[in-house]
């Protein structure tokens, strides 16, 4: 009765959750068993070859790319963004608020603009490429701009904040105590880093890497803008589908397919960085 | 054992501790007693390392440890708030310790063993410190502490977040533990009480400054300062040709008839307390409530306003200071 009660404040938030997400998200499932004809039109039939065509090896390998990239992503935001995280955590009140309001003033600029800026820097003619040539530390201009590289630092460049704000929370939060203690006990400050702060900040890390990875792996923007043709990524793919070639079954079933892995994905790593003292209090 | 000489602490060129020299001998309970603020906490924290004297020196065994970080001190310090790893169980937490000094991993064992059996964790050493109550996770840091065998322990107000009946309990086993371990504890409370029942030693501090140092009994009988006499216990304080001297409750004797007498008051009130009986006095000739702890035989019924004298036995004031 009484968890009936305090499920009921509940209800706004599952009305909201339904109404924005699981609704949308059957309608894309219910699309992607359908068919289609000649115009483009959904076509009200029961059918799975939408998934079937997916196993094609073309797909597959842009599906494979678009995880090892979001996971490459991840990886490398965390590993610029902890230091940074933790060099704001532990700097003077005034070095904090400009710190955090450094890492958050990007996001006050259009993201379009900001990933254009990034092909002048690029480009044949761009930025980096004349630097190089003027200290004559190469005679022909590199091809930076459309490669997986391109894309890997577009990438890495607009989720670091994603990742260093939850960081940066985990870090704030932790009882500075626990480095007194440890510190008295015996333990040289790496190990209180290794076995105390990062530990600690755990959820921190989980937080910013899940948000980091569905963001990429979700990301047409960059791919388009910075990777050109040949660096495609599911959601390029899903994209176009939907707007370009006009088969929706098809791009619903890749959305499914994408979401289903995300889910699995994010469950594995979850299962993975949850200590058992965590599951021990959450089993309370 | 521990010898702080001339050691002064100053924040932002406010001083916090003012020159303190002090020794502290091998197996003594040293406890250092004062309000909140007084730089008791400031002290040990010199000790332990994480607070560096503006000057003089602190010594271990005749060693230097003024400049060597905490972690290179032979000594373990029990934090106020405990501070236990939350995400280690019960026994990785008393480990810690020993891991970090690269210990072979059976005298470890060994040694985590005999900490979780002196403080009766046996039964929880598989436990997260979130799954203990306040008086268990008390344990632990003093296990976590112990395990090290360090030479001094240090102690920080550890009973400060306990309910008192806890704190009764845990008083008997940190005084029991202290003499079957045998090594060194330097103790911080603001419990008068606690440092009483406690100590071998207590240093009372006020504002950064060391009003007196002696045994409980030396603090109790003859207080050499006006603070000392009142924090310590409770105390009535006269005034004759400009000097002090202190007078304790249960030294005052209350007479009907007020010829005679060393003073003469009014009862302003009478509190019955079980065990003991007081009478709160307002004396004539100064502005002033003297309490008096009325012998527990005495079955004389008094009534508020009546006139009485207060009368000592010679030799029974303590005069205090120069």
């Amino acid at each position: 009765m009484r968890r009936w009660r305090s499920g009921l404040g509940l209800l706004p938030v599952l009305f909201w959750l339904s109404l924005f997400l699981v609704v949308p998200m059957l309608i894309v499932v219910v699309i992607s068993f359908m068919g289609r004809d000649e115009l483009g039109n959904v076509v009200f039939t029961f059918q799975a070859s939408s998934y079937a065509t997916f196993f094609d090896s073309l797909y597959l390998g842009i599906y494979w790319d678009t995880i090892v990239l979001s996971v490459v992503t991840t990886v490398l935001c965390l590993l610029f963004s902890y230091p940074l995280a933790y060099y704001i955590a532990n700097a003077g009140p005034r070095m904090q608020t400009w710190g955090l309001a450094l890492i958050t003033i990007p996001f006050w600029i259009n993201f379009l603009i900001r990933t254009y800026a990034w092909v002048l820097l690029l480009r044949t003619q761009g930025v980096v490429n004349n630097l190089l040539i003027q200290f004559g530390w190469i005679h022909e201009p590199l091809q930076l701009l459309y490669t997986k590289g391109a894309v890997l630092l577009g990438m890495v460049y607009t989720f670091i904040p994603f990742m260093v704000l939850p960081i940066y929370v985990a870090l704030e939060q932790m009882d500075k105590r626990l480095l007194e203690a440890a510190d008295d006990l015996g333990a040289t400050r790496w190990k209180s880093f290794w076995h105390i702060t990062l530990p600690q900040t755990k959820s921190g890390i989980m937080t910013g890497s899940v948000l980091v990875y569905v963001s990429t792996s979700g990301m047409f923007v960059v791919t388009d803008i910075l990777g050109g043709a040949k660096s495609a990524m599911i959601s390029n793919i899903i994209q176009s589908q939907f707007l370009g070639a006009r088969n929706w079954p098809f791009g619903a079933a890749l959305s499914v397919i994408f979401v289903i892995t995300s889910l699995v994905l994010i469950a594995l790593f979850n299962r993975a960085m949850t200590s058992r003292h965590l599951a021990a209090k959450e089993g309370r | 054992m521990i010898e702080l000489s001339g050691v002064e602490k100053q924040f932002a060129g406010q001083v916090v501790v003012h020159p303190l020299s002090l020794t502290i001998k091998e197996g003594e309970f040293l406890t250092l007693l004062g309000p909140s603020g007084c730089g008791k906490t400031t002290i040990l924290r010199m000790i332990a390392g994480f607070e560096q004297p503006t000057s003089g020196q602190i010594l271990l065994d005749g060693t230097d440890l003024t400049s060597l970080p905490p972690n290179r001190r032979d000594l373990n310090l029990v934090f106020q708030h405990y501070a236990l790893f939350p995400h280690m169980t019960v026994e990785d937490n008393i480990a810690f310790g020993l891991k970090m000094k690269k210990l072979p991993p059976k005298e470890q064992r060994k040694r985590i063993d005999e900490a979780v059996a002196m403080t009766q964790l046996t039964a929880l050493v598989k436990r997260y410190p979130h799954q203990l109550s306040g008086g268990q996770q008390q344990r632990v840091a003093i296990a976590r502490a112990i395990a090290n065998k360090p030479k001094v322990l240090l102690l920080d107000e550890p009973l400060g977040a306990l309910d008192l009946q806890l704190r009764k309990n845990l008083q008997s086993e940190l005084k029991h533990l202290q003499r079957s371990l045998g090594i060194t504890f330097v103790y911080v409370t603001h419990d008068q009480e606690e440092a009483m029942m406690l100590s071998d030693r207590i240093v009372i501090m006020n504002s950064g400054k060391v009003e007196q140092i002696g045994t409980p009994r030396e603090i109790y009988a003859t207080p050499k300062t006006l603070f000392s006499a009142t924090f310590v216990g409770e105390n009535n304080i006269f005034s004759l040709d400009g000097r002090l001297f202190a007078v304790r409750p249960e030294k005052l004797s209350v007479e009907r008839n007020p010829e005679g007498c060393k003073r003469v008051g009014e009862v302003m009130d009478v509190l019955y307390l079980g065990s003991i009986h007081k009478l709160i006095v307002q004396l004539e000739d100064e502005p002033m409530t003297v309490s008096i702890i009325l012998d527990i035989s005495d079955e004389r019924p008094w009534t508020i306003g009546e006139k009485v004298g207060v009368n000592w036995k010679t030799g029974d004031e303590v005069v205090i200071g120069p």
